[in-house]
Parts: C-alpha cells; structure tokens; sequence
C-alpha cells in the first residue's frame, strides 16, 4: 500500500514503533476526561461529532423516506405527520449544522493535526481545548434536552417572527446554538495563537503546510463571526421572555433585522464549514500527486480571501427578503467574487495533478470527488447569486441542492477523505483499502443521486421544507430517495471497516502516504508530546523533488 | 465568559507545581511544557487575550448596531426616555471607572516592578472603584423599577408623549429601556467578572506569586479591565447624552 517514498528522509519507516504512545501514556476514563493533549481531545471531538453526524443522518433518512410518495404513506400507514415532519427537517439541519459540520475539521483533525504540522507540542492553551470541548458537550445536552421538551420546528435559521411566538423549545435550542457557538470561538482562538507563536523553528508563514492556512482562516472567521451569533441568539431568547421589541414587528421591531444578524454570522459560517475541507484537500491532492503543490501563496492567499470576503455577502440569503435594491445588487456583485479564491483552489488542485504521479488510494478518491462535486456546488452558487434565477429559485430544492453539494459534497467528502488519510496517523492502523473504494464509490453515486436530482425537482419549482407536493415530483423524490439509501449504505460501510480496523494490532507505518509535512515524522500514533525531538524545517512544504543523496 | 480569561493564564500543570510558597524561581513553576520560552508563553497568552477581546467587542457590537437601528426608527422617543437616565449618576460612574482603569494600569506597573504592597493596594483599588460603580448603577436601577420604566412587557410608565396611530404609548420608549438594560446589564455582569478576576489576581499578589520575569495574569485582567472600561465609554453618551 504505502509507495516508495520519493522525498526520502532517513527518519521514515525503519523505526521500531515506541512501546508508549499518546493512547496508552496514561489509562482510564478520568485520563481521558481531564486531558489536555490536543490528540485526544481530537479523538473525543471525532467520537463526538461522527456520532452527531450518525443521528442527524438518521433524521436525514427519515425526511427522505417521508418524502418517497405524495401520501407519505409506508405500507398503508402514513409514516410522520406534517408537524413531526417540520421538527425533524429542524433537528436535522441544526444538528448537521451547529454539532457536526462547524465543529467537524477544526474540533477533530485539526486539532490533532495542526500542532503535529506546525512541529508543536500542544495547541497553545490545551485547557481553553478541553473546554471548548466540554461546551460543544453541554451544546449537544442542549439541543437534546430541547428535542425531549418539545423540540423546534422553525428550521435551524429560526426566522422571526415565527421563532419568536411558536411555543416550541427555541429557547432551549437557541441556548444549545450559543453554548456551541463559544466552544468553535475557543477552538479558533486556540489555532489563532498557536499559528503564530507555536510554529517550529526555521518555519516562515509561507513554509507551512496549507491545511494550516485553512484552518488559520477558518479560526479568524470562528473568532470575529460567532459572538454576533451569541448575541443574536441572546436577542432572539429575550425576544421571546421579554417582548424587548427588536425582532417583534408588533410592537414596533424588525423582524428582517434578525436576518441580518443571522446571516451576519451564517455565511461566515458557510467558510467556517467549506474552508476547512479545501484545507484537507490541499494536502491530499499533492500527496497522493507526488508533486509539489501548484500555486501555493495563491491557495495560502485564497483562503484568508474566502475568510474575509465571507463577511461581505450576508445580503445573497435575503434577496427576496425586503431589502433595497440598491443593498440587493451590491450584495450580489460581491457574491460573485466568492467565485474568484474558489476557482484560484480549483485550478490549483488540478495544476498540481497536471503530470503528476497519481495514485488512487482512498483518501485520494475522496479528493477527487471533492473537485467534482465542489465545481457543482460552486457553480450553482453562482446560478443564486444571480439576482434573476435567484428570485425563481429562491426556497427550492435548488437550494437544498446547492448547499447539500458544498456541505456535503465539499466538506462531508473532505472530512471523510481527511479521516481516512490520517486514520494511520490517529489509530496506529490501516483500514481495508477495497473496502474503502468500494465505499467511497457508493457515497459518490449516491450522493448524485440524491442531489443532483434536487437541483432539477427545485428548478421545476418544489418548494423546498414542503411536507406535501404535487404528484408530478413524485418520480423525481423518489429517486432521490433510493439515493439517500446507497449513500446511507456507502457511509455505514465506511464506518464499519474503520471500526473494524481497530481490532487489529497495530500496522501502520509512520509514513504510509509518503506525505511531507511534519505529522508525517512522528511514530503512529504519535507519542504523548508529539516528537522525540523538536523538528526543525528543512524542506518547503510539498517538496517532493527526489533527493540527492550527499553520501554518494 | 470567565473561562477564557482564566484558561489563557498560563498556570503551572506538569512538572513543578510547587508554586506561591518559597517567593522566588518562579519561571520554572509557571512554565508549561510546550512553550520554548516564558516570553513566547507570555506573548501567546497575550494574543489569546487580545483575541478574546474581539470577540466582547463583536458581542456588545451587535447591541450597538440593533440600538442604532432602533434609535433611527423611533428618534423622538429615544430622545424623551433617555431624559429619564440620571445624568450625573452616569458621569460620576464614568469619573469612577476612568480613575480604576489607572489604578489598574498602576497595578501592573508595581507587578512588573516587584512591588508586591502596591499592587495589592492598587487592585483593592481597582475593586473599590467596581463596587462604587455597580453601588450607583444599583440605585439607578431601582429609580426605573420604581418608575416603572421597564423592558419589553413590563414597561409601565404612563405620561409618555408620541403615541402610536391607535392612540396607543408609543412602543419605542419600551425598546428604549430593554436596550438600556441589556447593555448596561451585559456590561454589569462583566464588571461581576471583573471583580472576581481582580480579587483572585489581588489573593495571589498578596501571596508574592507575580515579580518582573511573571505576571502575565495580572497583565491579562487588566486588559480584560480596560475593555469593561472602554465598553462603558462608548455606552455613556449612547444613553445619557442624546442630544
């Protein structure tokens, strides 16, 4: 499986593999509750939000299955009511959102691979990480102690003025929302500072990997955007209690105005969910290349780009929404510059595959399926920045199709592919490399299937949170719906032979991807603070150029 | 929001706890495993702190931004209920905050300079100058809930002079207060905070744990102060002095 190494370093793959690593240093339960190492707070992050992500499909499942005929009906008996249907649309589009996608690369791969990349022992405030974790916890009792109390069907953008006089559990919801709002805030700060100051010697900004970049611009992002959730959040529960009259059009509020601060925060977020899983594509793309990555201050510029110019077009969301004209054409012109860093990405990636050695294992399909499915969900976006097609479209499947392609055909993809690239890393083991194709193709085609379907069941106009529709749509949910199966399928065999592979002793080489960043010089797993001695930099990042030998 | 300021004190886990009880070698004590040099320890606390500061500016941020939007829908109303703010309670707070932000800078000063007396005077100071303002900001708030000038639904005031078309108070005076209170009110729970970060910095002070070569927590909640401070700045003429 793993190539003959290119860039050889006489470090790499004869090392005998240290008795004491990060997961056995220290045992039990309390050792893992009360740890500072970023590893295992990565760990508990990934065990965290793979199993957020596990009920929000669940609930995914279920809207899909709801949806297969017109009459709702499984076996003569109709499966959910239109009011059960609207809470479990809600939770799944707040859990995907606020537990798993915004939390999912910086919480769990980044946090076990920032420090390892920047040649770091730890983040720069290990305990700020374990809080930060235990708030995404109290989050997660939040939104479930809201699901048992009522639950929320207001979708997860909980639009006033109906969020503000429906006497379901928002307010618990809202709490959920703010608690994990100051959990992705720590996470970021925590990347922040030690991007800047933990940074191995001899490593420049431009010299560090650009997984570190992405995840540096999400983190600035997670910083500056969060608290106006926070406070939208405050606002919105205080709406409810007090009548302050900020969002109430009754008593003189302005209930747009909560799409505003929503979207103030919301579309950052968007970048907070992409920008990571470009960041993890940057690094498989020339791995599995075996070529320099092409481009790279363009790739390092256009994600501090997409980071700031995220802030600009919270406006694209409200469109149809009573905004003036004039906001309206100035938000859509800056939404179409978000085209220009996601193309700069784009090309790159395929620059650096241009002549280059490539090599099809898992973590690569998994990139390449990124590019394809990125490409749609980009070019979509551009269809509803369009102020034109965007009013026909706007509250259609379209939509649905369109996010669902970058979320989860862009950072859901990512993710998985990131996993899989530094499961080795993580768990000291190998998964089964058939096992992962074949799943990585189910998830592919079933993922098209059930979105691509989306964008023309939205362009032919169904409504999109519509518990009932016309019997004309029905051929087209319903393939939709079968694709929701094979994807489903694709993501419980992915999970299956990864569990799987834990059961095996470990096997995995220090370097089984013959990668070139620093988390790549350790032992797998790494040992409890990360190296045995403090890596210096000796080579850009990507440098795959086959070394020459001084000892000739 | 306490958390932060708390976790990005570098306190001594690992190696070395013996801290606070000999006066002296504390470089090692409260140097964590990870950091090369207490000055990078130092530094990487202060861009966290500085960081964590945005974040209070972008959370009072969108106060500000909703209180000048409603400000511009209802100018006559906001205009008349801010004539129920006392204005010289709201100076003399302001006086009282100005001067604990110098005895703060001063408590940091004597920190770095070893001397251990003065800054414990200075942050008992500093406390004071908290207490004296939550102690005025207290009577505020029971003139308006005498007066019953409330938030939300439970504004009473009667005698109120725009009404809306149907003949009803205008319901702008009740905005007014509800932004009146939740920022003065966010605000009040940081000077809360404050007060208890002062008094845990000023416990350790008094116990000789902070010289020149550490004193990175008294560094940090006294930028923490300055913000609570400079927050209030801004929140003076917001209120009291609409002209």
């Amino acid at each position: 499986m793993a190539q003959a190494l290119t860039h050889s370093d006489p470090h790499l793959g004869d090392r005998p593999r240290p008795a004491k690593n990060y997961l056995n240093a220290t045992t039990g339960v309390w050792s893992w509750m009360s740890t500072v190492d970023h590893k295992r707070i990565g760990v508990m992050y990934l065990v965290a939000v793979t199993s957020a992500f596990f009920v929000g499909g669940m609930f995914a499942l279920l809207v899909r299955l709801t949806l297969l005929t017109p009459s709702h009906k499984l076996f003569g008996k109709v499966l959910i009511d239109a009011d059960t249907y609207n809470r479990v649309f809600t939770l799944h589009g707040a859990i995907m959102v606020f537990l798993f996608i915004i939390p999912s690369v910086p919480g769990s791969l980044a946090n076990f691979v920032l420090p390892l990349m920047l040649g770091a022992k730890d983040v720069a405030f290990p305990r700020l990480n374990l809080a930060s974790f235990y708030l995404w916890c109290g989050g997660a009792t939040l939104a479930v102690a809201s699901m048992i109390f009522g639950a929320v069907d207001t979708g997860w953008t909980f639009y006033t003025p109906y969020s503000t006089t429906t006497q379901n559990a928002v307010g618990l919801m809202t709490m959920a929302v703010f608690t994990l709002g100051f959990s992705s805030i720590f996470t970021g700060l925590n990347f922040i500072a030690t991007t800047h100051k933990l940074r191995a010697p001899g490593m420049g900004w431009f010299d560090m990997p650009l997984f570190v970049w992405g995840t540096y611009a999400t983190a600035i992002i997670q910083v500056l955007a969060t608290p106006v959730l926070g406070i939208t959040m405050v606002l919105l529960a205080l709406e409810r209690t007090f009548n302050i009259g900020i969002f109430d059009p009754k008593i003189g509020g302005d209930p747009v105005l909560f799409q505003h601060f929503f979207w103030f925060y919301s579309h950052p977020a968007v970048y907070i969910m992409i920008v990571p899983g470009m960041a993890i594509i940057s690094e498989i793309i020339p791995t599995f290349s075996r070529k320099t990555i092409f481009g790279y201050k363009a790739i390092a510029y256009s994600s501090v780009a997409l980071a700031l110019l995220g802030f600009l077009v919270w406006g694209h969301h409200m469109f149809v929404a009573g905004q003036s004209e004039l906001a309206t054409v100035v938000f859509s012109a800056l939404t179409f510059l978000v085209a220009i860093p996601s193309g700069v990405k784009l090309f790159n990636w395929l620059a650096t595959m241009y002549k280059g050695n490539i090599s099809l294992e898992t973590p690569m399909l998994y990139g390449i399926s990124f590019i394809l499915l990125f490409a749609i969900g980009g070019l979509t976006g551009i269809f509803l920045g369009a102020l034109s097609t965007d009013v026909h479209l706007t509250d259609t499947y379209f939509v649905v199709a369109h996010f669902h392609y970058v979320m989860m055909g862009g950072t859901v993809i990512a993710f998985i592919g990131g996993v899989h690239y530094w499961w080795p890393k993580i768990t000291g083991r190998m998964y089964n490399e058939k096992w992962g194709r074949i799943a990585c193709a189910l998830v592919f085609i079933g993922f098209n299937m059930t979105f691509l379907t989306q964008f023309f069941l939205g362009s032919k106009g169904m409504p999109r949170r519509y518990y009932n529709y016309l019997d004309q749509y029905q051929p087209l949910h319903a393939f939709s719906t079968f694709g929701s199966w094979v994807l489903g399928m694709g993501l419980f065999i992915t999970a299956a032979y990864l569990l799987a592979s834990l059961r095996k002793p470990m096997d995995a080489p220090d370097n089984p991807w013959g990668g070139t960043t620093m988390e790549w010089l350790t032992s797998s797993p790494p040992i409890e603070h990360n190296f045995e001695e403090q890596p210096v930099l000796e080579h850009e990042p990507y440098d795959y150029r086959p070394k020459v030998k001084k000892h000739a | 929001m306490s958390t932060s300021t708390v976790d990005v004190h570098p306190d001594p886990h690992g190696p070395g706890d013996e801290h606070g009880h000999d006066g002296h070698g504390h470089d090692d004590s409260h140097h964590q495993h990870h950091f090369t040099t207490m000055e990078q320890q130092f530094d990487t606390s202060k861009i966290g702190m500085w960081l964590f500061l945005a974040t209070e500016v972008l959370l009072f941020g969108g106060l500000f931004v909703g209180f000048g939007l409603m400000q511009a829908r209802f100018p006559g109303e906001f205009k008349e209920a801010h004539e129920h703010l006392q204005r010289p309670l709201g100076a003399l707070n302001t006086v009282v905050l100005l001067i604990s932000s110098w005895t703060m800078v001063m408590g940091v000063l004597s920190a770095r300079t070893n001397q251990r007396k003065k800054l414990v005077i200075f942050l008992l100071l500093t406390i004071l100058c908290a207490c004296i303002f939550l102690g005025v900001k207290y009577f505020e708030y029971s003139h308006k809930y005498e007066e019953g000038l409330l938030p939300g639904h439970y504004y009473k005031h009667v005698g109120d002079k725009i009404h809306d078309a149907s003949g009803h108070p205008s319901p702008g005076y009740a905005t007014f207060f509800s932004f009146y209170f939740m920022m003065t009110g966010l605000h009040g729970i940081h000077i809360l905070v404050g007060i208890i970060l002062l008094a845990w910095i000023a416990v350790r002070g008094n116990r000789g744990e902070f010289n020149s070569s550490y004193y990175t927590p008294v560094d940090l909640v006294g930028l923490y102060w300055h913000l609570v401070d400079l927050i209030w700045i801004y929140l003076f003429p917001l209120y009291y002095l609409i002209t």
